[in-house]
């Protein structure tokens, strides 16, 4: 059986990274891993998401209620593939969320963060405040580390190797910024 | 031997270098792109690599350094193989001395695509083989052994991953890369590469004997192959194909042999021996149902087939895990069982959009509104995005906006005619469609617009760029100069971001009347932000916005409705000052000014 890790987002917001991270992790710790991602046209500022699946040896796809944790870098993309958890699955998201451009020019409502909120039924949720704990950080290019930090404690792999991975992916000069807004995230999940 | 995680497509490009390729052309198309853009970035190269201007022209090139004994490598998306068709029937006749490698990406699903086709298809139809992966390792490792085969028949081999192989990651377990020590040299042999009417016939023969050998060796080397594994009364048995096998794997049940296929063409023999030793048959694969046409012409009338042809499997679209497990299960097959759960709350979607600052969307707006009326034929590329804006109303194939604006010109249709045709699409096969609507006398504008880069696939470069696939620095080439020499006489360069001088040109263009090309040149936005060009970006004004959300109304995702209705510019603002220019109101300005 594998670990099955959903990550949710926009085009742009550093996804792939996100996942490139994971993957690289459990290739330190030898394990096997299957990712699927969004390229090409579908990227330009749209949702994407990209699915890992730690210790899988065939797919890569996630079925629709067999992830056991999300990773979301924006509340309406969460609630949006809230259907692909398991009861007893982990939420981590982004308590913020971009209305789509198509909302502002058809003029659609807003479907508030209520209704957002009421679509992660999973045991486990948690919201947390990505973009301040990014900018707090450095920059906001480190939400993803940060998101990474907070959901690391239900991630089936060492903390080291995962710290390991942040390091090995991100730039060399933003390296100490990454990890100190892994920290920062780490310590936004505790209790 | 160490391993990795990487990309389908990493993965595929590591293993052409593990394979000692010696000349490397193709033209981007998602989902192929990172192929050559991975090996066109590996600092060692020994290599020649280019992205070439189109399909048919990379095609050409490869089968020729694969005449002169190197090994050679051409990729591009399935309905890039359209354009490349015509030299990949006769290549099949000639064949080749060095191996030669036609990679060509498949798109099940129409992720970034205009069809579905299934290249392997064109295999069987130029009588070429064709190797289909599974998985990301096994594209690694059978890329390699492409160029095997190849030698082993002196044959173009087709190599067709699908986007779930090419955009796929995986942990891979990778070799070294082998450096090529071949020279190139071309014997001449005109009964081979002149393919005259005498020569051709000889050749056709020639390689109509290669298909049996081919079919048994594929098996021999185990690149088809199957697991026996069924036991009972009933022996039931699934057959799968390319990304498919991944999926039945995780399902399948343990009392039901699987045989995987991932190269063709299929032994007869060897299938209708496993076939016959089952009651029942499953075949799962994407798209056109390849195997399982060969899997009834084979079985006795004894044997029960299930497929696409008894409404088992769908004949469109991609399959996943969980979907296979049910196709299975309606079969009476044993698989995994996956909850039924579906998203049941309405959320606004999320399509992809032009990027704030993008000047496609500029140049359409200003068409929109000089001609009104107008019929708007486009093409490929991010500006296709400009259907959102209403700018296109007709998308066919690379190339086909002028061509088709020209075919409504000239079938009588009264309206204007205002086709849109981005550079790279230009250079790939737009060229022939302006010197044809020049000669033939079509009434119509064409605006090119170019951002000087091949954007949507990632940003190649091509003749307009100035720079080659490996960063060398090529001849300037003049689009004022290849339309005027098509014979087009209105040929006006302005950029879309100057909004009143480019309306005052279609303005101009729309006076007159013949072929009229208005070049809109701007750079892409994101080549200027990877180029670190800044701009100061703007803010809109409380005291001065009245609401009338013309701004809103353009597209720019950078512009939302904040609360109370008024507009506000957000942090995505590139600068480009074309919300300030549609402003009724001048309630938008640069920041830092008054």
């Amino acid at each position: 059986m594998s670990f099955d890790v959903f990550i949710a987002g926009i085009g742009g917001q550093g996804t792939i990274l996100l996942s490139n991270i994971i993957g690289e992790a459990c290739v330190i710790e030898g394990r096997s891993v299957r990712g699927a991602e969004t390229h090409g046209m579908a990227q330009r500022g749209g949702s994407v998401e990209c699915q890992v699946r730690i210790d899988q040896e065939f797919g890569a796809h996630i079925a629709p209620g067999e992830a056991d944790l999300m990773i979301s870098f924006d509340l309406l993309e969460t609630a949006r593939h809230s259907h692909y958890m398991k009861k007893e699955g982990v939420i981590v998201t982004n308590n913020e969320y971009v209305l789509p451009t198509s909302v502002f020019v058809q003029d659609l409502p807003d479907p508030g963060r209520e209704l957002l909120l009421s679509a992660c039924t999973t045991k486990t949720v948690l919201s947390i405040d990505a973009k301040t704990l990014a900018e707090q950080a450095g920059t906001i290019l480190t939400q993803n580390v940060v998101l990474l930090g907070a959901a690391s404690r239900f991630i089936p792999l060492q903390e080291s190797s995962l710290r390991e991975a942040v390091a090995r992916k991100v730039p060399e000069k933003s390296k100490e910024m990454n990890l100190s807004a892994f920290d920062l995230g780490q310590r936004a999940t505790e209790n | 031997m160490k391993s990795r995680y990487l990309l389908g497509n990493e993965a595929i490009a590591h293993g052409c270098l593990e394979a000692s390729v010696g000349f490397v052309t193709g033209y981007p198309g998602t989902p192929s792109s990172e192929i050559i853009d991975t090996l066109r970035r590996y600092n060692e190269r020994w290599y020649h690599i280019e992205w070439s201007v189109n399909e048919k022209v990379a095609l050409e090139e490869a089968l020729a350094a694969a005449w002169c004994g190197l090994s050679s490598l051409v990729t591009m998306k399935h309905v890039g193989l359209n354009v490349a068709a015509d030299p990949l029937m006769t290549a099949a006749y000639t064949g080749v001395h060095g191996g030669f490698v036609i990679l060509c990406a498949d798109d099940p699903f129409a992720h970034s695509s205009q069809n579905e086709q299934d290249s392997r298809r064109y295999a069987a139809f130029a009588k070429i083989p064709c190797l289909d992966p599974g998985s990301v390792q096994e594209a690694h490792d059978l890329v390699k052994e492409a160029f095997l085969v190849s030698e082993e028949f002196s044959l173009p081999v087709m190599f067709r991953p699908t986007t779930r192989i090419c955009h796929s990651k995986s942990d891979v377990v990778l070799e070294l890369p082998s450096p090529s020590t071949r020279t190139s040299e071309f014997n001449r042999d005109p009964t081979q590469y002149v393919v005259i009417p005498a020569h051709t016939r000889q050749l056709h023969k020639k390689l109509n004997e290669k298909q049996k050998k081919i079919a048994r060796w594929l098996v021999e080397r185990g690149y088809n192959r199957f697991e026996l594994r069924a036991t009972g009364e009933k022996k039931k048995a699934v057959i799968s194909g390319g990304i498919s096998t991944a999926y039945v794997q995780e399902v399948i049940g343990d009392t039901l042999s699987h045989a995987i296929i991932t190269a063709y063409p299929i032994d007869e023999a060897w299938l209708a021996h496993f076939v016959a030793g089952h009651d029942e048959v499953f075949v799962v694969e994407e798209l056109e149902p390849v195997i399982e046409e060969i899997v009834r012409q084979v079985a006795d009338s004894t044997t029960i087939i299930y497929g696409k042809k008894t409404g088992h499997v769908p004949y469109e679209g991609e399959l996943t895990s969980a979907r296979v497990a049910s196709l299975l299960q309606g079969a009476g097959f044993e698989a995994k069982t996956f909850p039924s759960v579906a998203q049941t709350l309405a959320l606004p979607n999320r399509p992809p959009i032009l990027c704030a600052g993008c000047p496609h969307r500029a140049a359409m707006f200003s068409m929109k509104s000089v001609f009104k009326n107008a019929i708007f034929p486009s093409d490929i590329g991010c500006y296709t995005l400009g259907i959102q804006l209403g700018a296109v109303d007709t998308t066919i194939c690379m190339g086909a906006s002028i061509t088709v604006a020209s075919g409504i010109s000239l079938s009588g249709e009264k309206r204007d005619v205002v086709c849109t045709i981005g550079d790279g699409t230009f250079l790939h096969t737009g060229v022939q469609g302006l010197l044809n609507a020049v000669y033939n006398g079509a009434n119509i504008v064409v605006v090119i617009l170019d951002n000087r880069v091949t954007a949507m696939t990632g940003h190649q470069p091509n003749p307009l760029t100035g720079l080659t696939a490996t960063d060398d620095v090529s001849p300037r080439v003049s689009l004022e100069e290849i339309c005027r020499g098509c014979g087009a006489s209105f040929v006006e360069t302005v950029s879309p971001n100057d909004m009143a001088q480019f309306r005052a040109v279609l303005q101009e263009a729309k006076a007159r009347s013949g072929v009229r090309v208005i070049i809109a040149k701007q750079a892409c936005v994101i080549s200027e932000k990877q180029a670190r060009i800044k701009r100061p970006t703007y803010t809109i004004s409380k005291e001065h916005c009245i609401g009338c959300k013309v701004c809103v109304k353009f597209g720019c995702p950078a512009i939302e409705v904040a609360v109370g209705g008024l507009c506000t510019i957000t942090s995505l603002c590139s600068g480009c000052g074309l919300c300030m220019q549609i402003c009724p109101s001048a309630a938008i300005r640069r920041e830092g000014k008054e």
